[in-house]
């Protein structure tokens, strides 16, 4: 039970896979720990609820990892996704802690399995949690129960007293009134700021008020803006986030995994206007998925329709909501409170312009368009096999790139360039200083699990001393 | 669209989970969702039992209750599980015998052993019934061993037949070929595969009984309550072979292989029911059909008492207790045996048939890929 008015060691805000790493690594150094999870229980863990895998180099294949995965080339990877945006020092030293990560963590009760159906390209970098995020987080809870850490859910950190980078107290939110909470040591460890729409409207202004949030509703940055606005030095770009375009029947927040839509490839997309506004055909679709949350954003009323017909339906992974379904793209259009006329109009054109081509959605095949603007380079073929299908889709944000600058202790770094005194930062907060943008499936929970582990050792040696 | 509203919410649950997958690595029932894109009642009713109802989905879905999706698998698979069951009674008219299953049970195996106590009042001398035995044959001064034998058989061979027309019924709605009842490589998989449970442990964590801690105490109770079962089964066959084969007649000495088998048999099925029912009453409520709690009680309580009789008849066999003792047995196995078609014991069946179907279907998918 977290007794309030005991002064901690470490306290740890936040309660996702960075800031439970940062709890257990603490507890184990010996130190008395204080974990504050805004959320109530069932949604505590922030993004890490949605989460499958993680991303760790490993020198030979293991019981459910096909192959190696040497540090260079986790390397080349962070660069490639981030086109260079990196510390390389941090990235280095973080891809070299991820190889002890995959004991590290199953020492902490979670497991792991062989790779997902559908997710088999992962199969040798990514390790993939048995029951997924939240079986994942169930296990670390355990065992930082087990380990006595104290936890308080519904306990939103509302203010906080640092002094010249030196955290003092937190002030908490409990119930209708507020508790203060003094530590010897801070580890902030929660998350960045997607679920905060006010926060979005001042980067992507009224749009924003159209954007689904793929996570819970209490990943608002709060603790974020409590420490730039204490000194700390920011990190990454404030105006950008990883935006995805998901089913635009998804609830709000949380809709998780299951919004998601992989079928952009397979048909076209038109916006309200039914006008296509992008090369749907670009890449293969998980190099491009994360571009087209922000071309949705671009739109009118923030909202598409991807179009495609029969032959395609069985070609993708299925998702929550099934696809609006019509004999005819006419009535498709009216289904879709679209007009008739204009959509007719846009699929009559695209059709014109598909090449011959062999189909091959297994790969970058020869099925394009001609004299089409914008073309369609792979997978092109004609919208005509009845019945036709659609989903509306609208951009659906999975996370925030500003975060808090760290060295490699994982210590806080102010903006006059000296560390803190006592402050320290895992996970999505500081997930700015290696990737500053893109994303590589499953790194989000490397730099949690790491950094949360150095955070969680040095903030308890900081508290000793 | 579907039959009822609870194969209705099974195909919700299922098109979610099949966008999400997280839960493949936990059990059968994902996997075997993964194969199918689409959910007709005979797809549901196969995935509901092959739930082991382990409950790890439930508490490791990001998606469970409280969340607007309401994803309750567990749960809304045991509701299916229970209403396949009623479905696939033969013959048809005794299908309500699975609503308030419990009281049900309980009335038919009052109904037995009052039948057995009246019988030998009528058909013996009521001196003998009360009277201390021993000896070779001292139970057949109460009932005739060819009569025994006569009543017991003809009790067993319905069941069997009653249980037999279930799985037809099962089979066809599920479309799976009767082919696949003599795949050998299917059945030897699925022996694996039931006698070990290996699907009642959250994909090797151990099942979530009373939350989301993983424990293991399901899966040992069973085993008690099943091995048990088989044990009681061979000592009753056993003796059987001795009566006709080699003429030794019951009471066997308490060394004796049909004793042995009993005995052993007995106190797994006084611990299994009682284990079994303990973990019950400490079961999350979020995953419980509670409506059918009455049948899964029934069926333990059976068990348990079977065993309790025998085991008294075995101690108290040279007392003048054994009459009656003798009467309440017989009663409640004749009970447990014309019951067996309409109560919990169709679970094991309709699970085992399932893993069958899933051994196969496996195999099938393991040689395309």
């Amino acid at each position: 039970m977290a007794d309030f008015s005991k002064r901690y060691d470490v306290l740890v805000i936040g309660g996702g896979n960075a800031a439970l790493c940062a709890a257990i690594s603490a507890r184990r150094d010996g130190a008395s720990v204080l974990v504050l999870e805004a959320a109530p229980k069932f949604y505590r863990g922030g993004n890490t609820r949605h989460t499958r895998n993680m991303r760790c180099a490993h020198d030979a294949p293991t019981q459910t990892l096909s192959g190696p995965y040497f540090e260079d080339e986790f390397y080349e990877d962070l660069l490639r996704v981030t086109g260079g945006e990196t510390n390389e020092k941090l990235a280095r030293m973080m891809i070299h802690e991820s190889k002890e990560m995959l004991d590290w963590i199953v020492e902490q009760g979670v497991r792991f399995q062989p790779s997902l159906g559908g997710t088999l390209s992962l199969g040798r970098t990514n390790s993939f949690f048995l029951g997924g995020g939240r079986a994942m987080l169930n296990a670390l809870y355990q065992t930082a129960e087990d380990l006595g850490v104290a936890i308080a859910y519904d306990a939103e950190v509302t203010d906080m007293v640092i002094e010249d980078g030196m955290f003092l107290s937190a002030r908490v939110k409990q119930g209708e009134g507020h508790v203060d909470v003094r530590a010897g040591a801070l580890v902030a460890a929660a998350g960045g700021f997607e679920a905060n729409k006010k926060w979005l409207e001042e980067s992507w202004g009224p749009a924003a008020r159209n954007f689904l949030i793929r996570g819970t509703r209490y990943n608002r940055g709060t603790v974020l803006k409590m420490l730039t606005g204490a000194g700390v030095d920011e990190i990454g770009d404030p105006t950008q986030c990883h935006a995805v375009a998901i089913d635009a029947r998804a609830p709000e927040y949380d809709g998780g995994i299951i919004t998601r839509l992989d079928c952009v490839v397979f048909g076209i997309v038109v916006n309200k206007h039914c006008q296509r506004f992008y090369d749907e055909g670009e890449d293969v679709w998980p190099k491009r998925y994360a571009i087209w949350g922000r071309l949705v954003a671009a739109q009118p009323d923030q909202i598409g329709y991807i179009i495609f017909d029969a032959r395609s339906l069985e070609l993708f992974m299925p998702s929550c909501f099934p696809p609006i379904k019509a004999d005819t793209i006419g009535e498709l259009a009216q289904k879709l409170e679209l007009d008739v006329a204009a959509l007719e109009a846009t699929v009559t054109e695209f059709n014109a312009a598909v090449q011959p081509g062999t189909f091959d959605h297994t790969q970058l095949d020869d099925c394009r368009t001609e004299g089409l603007t914008p073309q369609k380079s792979h997978w092109a073929r004609r919208l005509e096999q009845a019945p036709f299908y659609a989903y509306p889709v609208r951009p659906g944000i999975t996370f925030t790139y500003l975060g808090v600058r760290v060295n490699e202790q994982s210590r806080m770094m102010m903006a006059d360039g000296k560390p803190s005194a006592n402050m320290f930062a895992a996970g999505e907060i500081m997930a700015g200083n290696v990737l500053g943008r893109g994303y590589a499936a499953g790194i989000g929970m490397t730099i949690g699990s790491v950094f949360g582990r150095i955070a969680g050792r040095e903030a308890a040696a900081n508290a000793r001393n | 669209m579907h039959a009822t509203d609870t194969l209705a919410e099974a195909d919700r649950l299922m098109t979610l989970c099949n966008s999400c997958r997280y839960c493949e690595g936990l059990c059968a029932v994902f996997p075997a969702m993964e194969m199918r894109r689409d959910f007709l009642d005979g797809d549901l009713n196969y995935l509901a039992n092959l739930c082991h109802s382990c409950g790890a989905c439930y508490h490791d879905c990001q998606f469970s209750p409280p969340h607007e999706f309401n994803m309750n698998v567990p749960k809304v698979l045991a509701q299916a599980r229970a209403e396949s069951y009623a479905a696939y009674a033969w013959p048809r008219p005794l299908a309500p015998m699975f609503e308030r299953n419990g009281l049900k049970i309980a009335i038919a195996a009052a109904l037995s052993v009052a039948v057995f106590i009246a019988g030998f009042v009528a058909w013996s001398d009521p001196a003998v019934l009360f009277a201390a035995q021993s000896g070779a044959g001292s139970f057949y001064r109460l009932m005739p061993h060819n009569t025994m034998a006569l009543i017991f058989g003809l009790g067993f061979l319905y069941a069997m037949v009653a249980i037999g027309m279930g799985i037809r019924l099962f089979w066809k709605d599920i479309g799976e070929p009767a082919a696949t009842l003599v795949e050998p490589p299917s059945i030897w998989q699925a022996m694996k595969d039931a006698s070990t449970l290996r699907y009642l442990d959250g994909g090797g964590v151990g099942c979530m009984n009373d939350g989301e801690r993983p424990t293991d105490t399901r899966r040992v109770y069973h085993h008690f309550t099943f091995y048990g079962f088989l044990l009681c089964f061979a000592a009753t066959s056993v003796a059987t072979l001795y009566h006709y084969l080699l003429g030794r007649i019951a009471p066997y000495p308490w060394y004796d292989l049909p004793v042995l088998l009993g005995t052993l048999g007995g106190v797994g099925l006084l611990i299994g029911p009682v284990g079994l029912l303990m973990a019950k009453s400490k079961r999350d409520p979020a995953v419980v059909d509670e409506k059918r709690t009455g049948m899964d009680v029934a069926f333990l309580a059976m068990l348990f008492m079977t065993s309790l009789t025998g085991l008294g008849l075995l101690v108290l066999r040279e007392t003048p207790a054994m009459g009656v003792l003798l009467a309440l047995h017989l009663g409640v196995v004749f009970a447990l045996f014309i019951t067996m078609p309409y109560g919990k014991f169709v679970h094991g069946i309709y699970r085992f048939l399932a893993l069958v179907r899933y051994a196969k279907e496996k195999r099938m998918l393991e040689m395309g890929a």
